[in-house]
Parts: C-alpha cells; structure tokens; sequence
C-alpha cells in the first residue's frame, strides 16, 4: 500500500530533515502512514531515532546506491496529552 | 491546566544536560527534551558533507540522549528568530562571535514558552556556577532566569544547592537534597555521576557544539559581513561557511573551493546561485564565486581553481566558467603557484 503522505527532505542537512518529519507527523492521525524521501545520509539514523523516542513506528528505511534515502513512518498512538509528536 | 511535575530539559547532547535531566528524571518528574537548531550547530553538517567523515558512524547527539534517558526530543527551529542574538546581542559576544549569554536567556525564553503552553512546571538546564566564562558565572546566571522570562521556574540540578531555591523546590515538586552542587570547571563531578547513572558513552563534554565559537568560523563571517557592507545572513550563507577553503583575492569577491569529494557535490546543489568554475583537463574542486566578478577577476579564479586540482604542477589546466545565467566557456590558465597565494587571501 503506497502511503497517503509524503515528505521530500531532499537536499536538507541533518537536523533539517527531522524537524520537517516531526512538522508532517503533527497533522497525521494515529496508524497514517508517511513517505519521507531525504538525501543526507544522516536522516537514516536520525529519523528512526526520532520515531522511536516519539513512539512511531518505522516500517522501512532504505537507501539506494544514488545516495536516495526512503523512510516510511507509521504514526504511533500519541501521548496523553493527545500530541502526537 | 499545569502539571507541576513535568519539565521541559534543554538537551545540547553534551554531558550536562543529560546528566541535569537524569537527575530530575530520577525524582519521578517527567521530563520532555527541547533542541534548538540555529544553522550554527556542529552537529552532524560537516559530517553529513565532508566524505572523509562519512566513515564515522553518525548519530545526533540530543537525540542519542533522549533515547538513553527514554525522553521525547523536540527540534525547535529558530534560524531566523535567532538572527538578532547573532547580530545584536545585548551582553556582547565572547572570545569570538559567540552571544553565550543572549543565547542561554533566548533558549530559555523559548523553551519558557513551550513549557506554559503545555502545562508543564518548569524548566531544566545542564549550567553550572562558574563553568562558562560568559553564561554560567555566579552572576549572569540570574540574568538568564530574568531576561528569559522564566524566573524561579528555571531549575539547574546540578548546582541548584549553590543557588536560591526555585519554585519547584520550594513546592515539593522536586527535593532539594538530591539535586547538586557542582561549580568551576572542574569535570570530575560530571563524570562520577555519569559513572553512578551507568553512562560510559556520551559526547565530548563542554563547548564546542556551536560554530560561533570557533575562531575561524567566526573570521569567515566578520568576512562575510565586511564585504557585503551589512551584517546579515541566511541559512545558506552559515552553511556554506562551513565548506570549503574561502578565498579573498580582492574586496569584492571571494573563491569557496570545495577541498574533496563531498564537498564538491555539496557545492553542486549551489550551482544555479553562484558563478562557478571546474577543471576539465584534470580532476579538481568545484569553486564558487561569490560577489561579482569581471573576465580579469574569473582568469584568476580560475588559476586559483587550478592551483587545487590534480593538474597543479601541469603548465596549463583547463577550466570550464559557468555564469550565473548559465553561459559557460572555458579557458586555459597556468595554475597559480602556491607562494602566489599569500596568507592573506585565506578567510
């Protein structure tokens, strides 16, 4: 299934990328999936970082041999204070 | 509505601060990270950029933390709002351009906001008395709690037993007994409660997390400022500052020669912006003009741009010219020599 969100971080420098996932990850709903597509070879450490002290799930992350990172996040089910990020 | 017992924890990825917000997290209170980015961090850019650096494993130093406390991190990003501490900063700037005490009350102001529009009680940093010769002495320590605007709500656990009690200590929300009295420089302290928290692997303590406390950093943009007449800046002049040799042959403009291959493709994606020359007839750095240049200005910079290629010893070395609007030409120059580049043009 191809999620409905998508995210280009391309050309971003880390942190940049993260602060983008977590600006999209506001507005999804819990269980929403989103694509994030980046080209800084940190964003394959930190994104998944960030997802998992937030609570979201990463479910693939993958870089090709052109450097073109892929990352699909699915939304965790926020915290008590309903904030989802 | 307020829950005293949440705190909002700068979280530099230094020791300090993570030991400051373990220390809180130890009394039961929760405890959510902030992290500002200004442009001017040292985190992970020039790694991200330079090749030779890839090799190391990359991971963000706040966020590594918040992981090892089981902490949310939240990014702030405050490009522009910072833009006046760099400029103007009321308490002046240290040893180079660094604003450390506007910059301490700016960041606690900011995370002051977030704590009161989310309820939480206070506010947790990693300072201690004396540390800093600019925002952590005795007293410009209090000037941070006024001028941020949190009071007695700012908590530092790892002196607050040298300070006033604050708020949440005079509330119960947190006992005093089991905070801290660490002062000076001395790092001892920090890392025998490290030891005592189990943390064996953190980052380099103390300083060194921001650009503007590096003296050539701080060289290059008095530089930038002098030439364009103004002092100003965005988000691509910080980052290209960190990049490649920056050359002045003339006041009115300068050379950024990438020094490798990482940095050369980081420079690509600035191109379109910038008239740029690279060698053809050997392999070379891509070099970015910036300021306006005229064809005796560009013959230089292409010998410059010679002069760092493999062609260097070679008595001609083509080099490809692209104007900003897109026209391209090449010329053949003789690379400069390297005594034909006096110390003085390095930035």
């Amino acid at each position: 299934m191809t999620p409905r969100h998508t995210l280009d971080a391309r050309n971003l420098l880390c942190p940049m990328p993260v602060i983008r996932v977590q600006k999209a990850m506001e507005s999804l709903a819990p269980g929403e999936e989103i694509e994030v597509r980046c080209t800084d070879p940190g964003a394959m450490s930190d994104v998944p970082a960030w997802c998992r002290v937030h609570g979201h799930e990463v479910l693939e992350a993958a870089e090709d041999d052109a450097g073109k990172i892929r990352i699909t996040i699915r939304a965790g089910p926020g915290d008590d204070d309903g904030r989802s990020a | 509505m307020e829950q005293p017992r949440k705190a909002v924890a700068l979280i530099s990825g230094g020791l300090d601060s993570m030991l400051a917000a373990k220390v809180v997290l130890e009394q039961g209170v929760r405890v959510e990270g902030l992290n500002f980015f200004t442009g001017f961090c040292v985190e992970g850019h020039t790694h991200a950029i330079r090749k030779q650096d890839r090799a190391r494993p990359k991971r963000n130093n706040a966020l590594w933390v918040a992981e090892q406390l089981g902490i949310k991190l939240h990014f702030v990003d405050v490009v522009e709002e910072y833009k006046p501490i760099v400029l103007n900063p009321r308490h002046g700037y240290g040893a180079n351009l660094n604003p450390c005490l506007d910059c301490k009350s700016f960041m606690v102001g900011r995370a002051n906001e977030w704590r009161r529009e989310r309820g939480f009680g206070f506010i947790v940093t990693g300072e201690v008395v004396g540390q800093r010769p600019m925002s952590q002495r005795r007293d410009t320590m209090p000037v941070v709690a006024r001028e941020s605007g949190a009071g007695d709500r700012l908590l530092r656990p790892l002196c607050a037993k040298r300070l006033d009690p604050t708020l949440p200590e005079r509330e119960g929300w947190v006992d005093r007994e089991r905070l801290h009295d660490f002062h000076g420089r001395s790092r001892k302290p920090q890392m025998a409660l490290a030891e005592s928290f189990g943390f064996t692997d953190y980052a380099q303590p103390a300083g060194g997390c921001c650009f503007l406390t590096n003296r050539q950093y701080a060289s290059k943009l008095t530089d930038l400022w002098t030439s364009r007449g103004r002092r100003d800046y965005d988000l691509d002049d910080v980052m290209l500052l960190k990049v490649g040799r920056h050359i002045r042959p003339r006041p009115h403009f300068k050379l950024i020669v990438a020094r490798e291959e990482g940095e050369n493709r980081y420079l690509e994606g600035y191109r379109k912006r910038f008239t740029h020359l690279r060698t053809t007839s050997h392999q070379g750095p891509l070099t970015l003009v910036d300021g306006a240049g005229g064809d005796d200005d560009l013959l230089l910079a292409a010998r410059v741009t010679a002069r760092f290629s493999q062609g260097r010893d070679a008595d001609r070395v083509t080099v490809e010219i692209v104007e900003c609007g897109g026209e391209s030409r090449t010329s053949e120059v003789a690379p400069l020599n390297p005594d034909e580049i006096p110390p003085s043009w390095y930035v």
